[in-house]
């Protein structure tokens, strides 16, 4: 039995102890617990405050940027409506090349009528002057009408108040002769195919008039006359020759012979003059242009404008000779550089 | 003579005596007197141009070869007539050109337009014409024949008759492809047809005209090429001619020139070709003004800007009065073409248009049976152009009483586009009676129409809508 209370004690010791133990490492853990909420709760806040403030961030770049788009859409709609407006459908210009087009159908229908008024006018002209043309020959034709002292014509019936303009007429012309007018060609391009009429030769003389009336008088024959008349000139051979002809054959040949054996252009000089071989120098007095030249009388310095550098003369930085200086500086100009 | 008297009575023969006449005729040819060859080639041709038979029956005969074996040594009146003989067999069919090219008888023409004397050149230069004419091979032999530099060179000479003979051939070579265009304006020859277009003969300026139009119409370059040459102001002249032909052809090239790009329009435009097109227009009758009208509408095709320019010259009078007073299809359909492509681009332009009161016309010509496919196909289709963009009330107003569903479709569709913001159209509407004619048209619930109506309907109050509606349902 004290066994058994030992063993009683024992166990009982071992349960408080256990329990306490379970007790101190409880409150340990609950401890250890309480730290690691408290890292991770302050850990946690400052990772959530960083997010937060990256997503302000974000919120406000975003806001900002359609603050800005906002604003570039409301310049670009300016500009784009300006530049449409006066660029590619420009309603005043457009307006303006309307007008101008007006203006400009005017003048052209303007000039086109009257290019047709001149066609028109051309065109009545001409079929006045054919007219005109017309009646005159008529006239002419019918000269014979014409009314006589005695006897009046049909267009100039005494019961009229003034003669029928075809009686001015007839009194302006003059008769018409029965002198045959020109053969045209007997083929014009537009009859050939159709070929109204027989083929005829022309032939190369033209013959003497057929019906003409024989003048009276010892007339010697008109076909005659022609031909005379129209003979080609047949010169003779002294008459078509040239004057000098033989001589000047002959004075040709041997130009030609010379100018074909000559072996060089200088003359031969006689053996006479063989040591007159020194060209002739002449003097200064000579060989000037027009005679005396002034160098050497009047200047003895050589100037030539056309080689120089500038207008002005150099400037010196020391002066040099003092007559020389003078050169071209004297009062008088003769000398001058110009 | 027995030559003579053959000649003479060798255009009246019979066709069952054909073939004895070209065997009388041939041995003719190669006869020593020279007369004789070319009566007997006269003949040949005279025969072979009356009818297409007999030229078959001179190409059968085995003619051509012995026409052409001595042509170059033979004097001026044979090649004539041999030339002649050629043009008469060749302009029948493209068959027969055909034989008549395969014969070398190219050759032989080219060694023709070298000739001196005009007429030979001529003769050839026509003969060439009508071959070229059938279709672009026979063309392509020609120019290949090396024609095309002779022609040219034809065209500056003095005589009228063969500067028109000449133009005619480039004409016909140039009118198959841009090839053959292209080869003819290589030569050179632009620059002396444009010269030509002052001269005042009537039948040349129409021939220098329509082969400048057929080089024209292949291409943009060819057409640039052509206004180089500086052919406006002085074409414009043209359009005022006296003679028809002129006036036509004239416009029908400033047409094949406007119609490529939108930048040569407007050339045409700046330089006050439409002014001068519309006179012209005004002025003629019948077939002669379908180039002008034709000219207009590709002029008010390509841009909306080019249009007002159209509508600015007064342009839309003389197209209204040409769809009313032809009586021919085609003219008519060309003129409704053209106002569709007038009024199609903005509101403006078709109000332009409907102010007119052209709109009736048009669908009237729509609705009438009696018109060509052609024609009823070109009115509608002006008709929805104009219509889709059309917010002129009052000339839409008659349209409601006579259209058919389809066009009904679009006038409805403008009204309920327009009446929503104008109190004025609204009134006007409803007591012009308009409300209660589109009370009565029938449409199927959901179609476009049926909405169409129901925006209508909701301009108005609804007592209103209801009483009309009542009313059409009693009558």
């Amino acid at each position: 039995c004290l066994d058994e209370d030992r063993k009683i004690e024992y166990k009982a010791a071992v349960k408080i102890q256990s329990w306490f133990r379970g007790c101190r490492v409880r409150a340990y853990l609950r401890y250890l617990n309480k730290m690691v909420i408290f890292i991770q709760k302050w850990w946690r806040g400052y990772r959530s405050r960083r997010y937060f403030r990256k997503m302000v961030e974000t919120a406000y770049f975003i806001m900002k940027m359609n603050f800005y788009n906002e604003m570039a859409v409301r310049i670009q709609k300016r500009w784009r409506g300006y530049y449409v407006r006066k660029y590619i459908h420009n309603y005043y210009a457009l307006k303006k090349y309307l007008e101008a087009i007006s203006v400009n159908n005017e003048i052209v229908r303007n000039e086109l009528q009257e290019y047709t008024k001149m066609k028109e006018n051309e065109e009545k002209r001409k079929d006045l002057e054919k007219k005109e043309k017309e009646k005159k020959y008529q006239a002419r034709k019918m000269h014979y009408l014409l009314s006589t002292e005695q006897i009046a014509g049909i267009y100039n019936s005494p019961f009229r108040k003034s003669p029928d303009p075809m009686e001015l007429l007839l009194r302006k012309s003059k008769p018409l002769s029965h002198r045959q007018q020109q053969m045209k060609s007997p083929f014009t391009s537009s009859d050939w195919p159709a070929c109204k009429r027989p083929l005829t030769f022309s032939t190369a003389q033209p013959l003497p008039p057929i019906g003409r009336q024989k003048p009276q008088g010892p007339f010697r024959d008109t076909a005659e006359v022609l031909r005379q008349r129209y003979k080609p000139l047949e010169p003779t051979l002294r008459v078509a020759a040239s004057i000098n002809s033989p001589l000047e054959k002959a004075r040709e040949e041997m130009k030609r012979e010379e100018w074909r054996n000559r072996i060089h252009d200088n003359e031969f000089l006689p053996f006479s003059s063989y040591h007159k071989n020194e060209k002739y120098d002449p003097s200064i007095h000579r060989s000037g242009k027009y005679g005396q030249e002034t160098y050497g009388v009047k200047h003895f310095r050589e100037v030539q404008p056309k080689k120089w550098v500038a207008d002005k003369d150099f400037q010196t930085v020391l002066p040099s000779i003092v007559l020389f200086e003078k050169f071209g500086k004297t009062y008088s100009r003769t000398g001058q550089i110009v | 003579m027995f030559e003579y008297s053959l000649f003479l009575h060798v255009t009246f023969f019979y066709i069952s005596e054909v073939f004895c006449v070209m065997s009388l005729l041939r041995p003719l040819l190669l006869d020593v007197v020279p007369t004789i060859q070319q009566t007997a080639a006269l003949a040949l041709g005279r025969l072979a141009n009356y009818n297409d038979d007999l030229a078959e029956a001179v190409v059968k005969g085995d003619i051509l070869p012995q026409l052409l074996c001595s042509l170059s040594e033979q004097n001026r009146f044979y090649k004539k007539a041999a030339a002649f003989v050629l043009r008469a067999v060749g302009k029948h069919s493209p068959q027969l050109a055909q034989a008549v090219v395969q014969c070398g008888a190219l050759e032989m023409l080219v060694i023709c337009l070298e000739d001196f004397d005009p007429g030979v050149k001529e003769a050839a230069s026509w003969a060439l014409g009508y071959i070229a004419r059938h279709n672009s091979e026979l063309s392509q032999a020609v120019v290949d024949a090396g024609a095309v530099p002779l022609l040219v060179l034809c065209i500056q000479e003095p005589e009228i008759a063969l500067k028109r003979i000449a133009a005619s051939t480039l004409s016909d070579i140039s009118k198959h492809s841009p090839e053959l265009a292209q080869t003819v304006v290589d030569a050179g020859a632009i620059a002396h047809l444009a010269q030509m277009i002052l001269n005042p003969d009537a039948k040349l300026k129409s021939q220098v005209l329509s082969a400048l139009s057929q080089i024209a119409k292949h291409s943009v370059d060819l057409a640039e090429l052509v206004v180089e040459a500086e052919i406006f102001p002085v074409v414009l002249t043209c359009l005022k001619d006296s003679d028809e032909y002129v006036k036509k052809n004239g416009a029908t090239l400033i047409r094949e020139i406007a119609k490529h790009t939108p930048e040569l329009s407007q050339l045409i435009v700046n330089a006050g070709g439409v002014a001068a097109v519309i006179d012209c227009i005004g002025s003629c009758k019948g077939t002669v003004r379908l180039p002008g009208i034709m000219m207009l509408g590709y002029v008010a095709a390509h841009s909306e800007n080019l249009s007002m320019a159209v509508i600015v010259s007064k342009g839309i009078p003389p197209l209204c009065a040409c769809l009313i007073e032809e009586h021919e299809d085609h003219i008519k359909a060309a003129a409704a073409w053209a106002l569709g492509q007038v009024g199609r681009h903005t509101p403006e332009h078709a109000r332009a248009v409907a102010v007119t009161n052209v709109l009736p016309t048009l669908l009237a010509m729509y609705m009438d049976t009696r018109s060509s496919e052609d024609l009823q196909m070109k009115t509608k289709k002006a008709l929805k152009n104009i219509l889709q963009k059309c917010t002129y009330l009052p000339a839409l107003e008659p349209l409601l009483h006579d259209a058919p569903p389809n066009i009904m479709k679009h006038i409805v569709g403008q009204f309920s586009k327009v009446l929503p913001h104008d109190s004025k159209a609204r009134r006007l509407f409803v007591t012009t009676g308009g409300l209660k004619k589109v009370q009565e048209i029938k449409a199927e619930p959901g179609s476009l129409l049926q909405e169409y109506i129901n925006t209508i309907n909701n301009c108005y109050p609804e007592e209103i809508v209801r009483v009309l509606q009542l009313i059409v349902a009693t009558n």
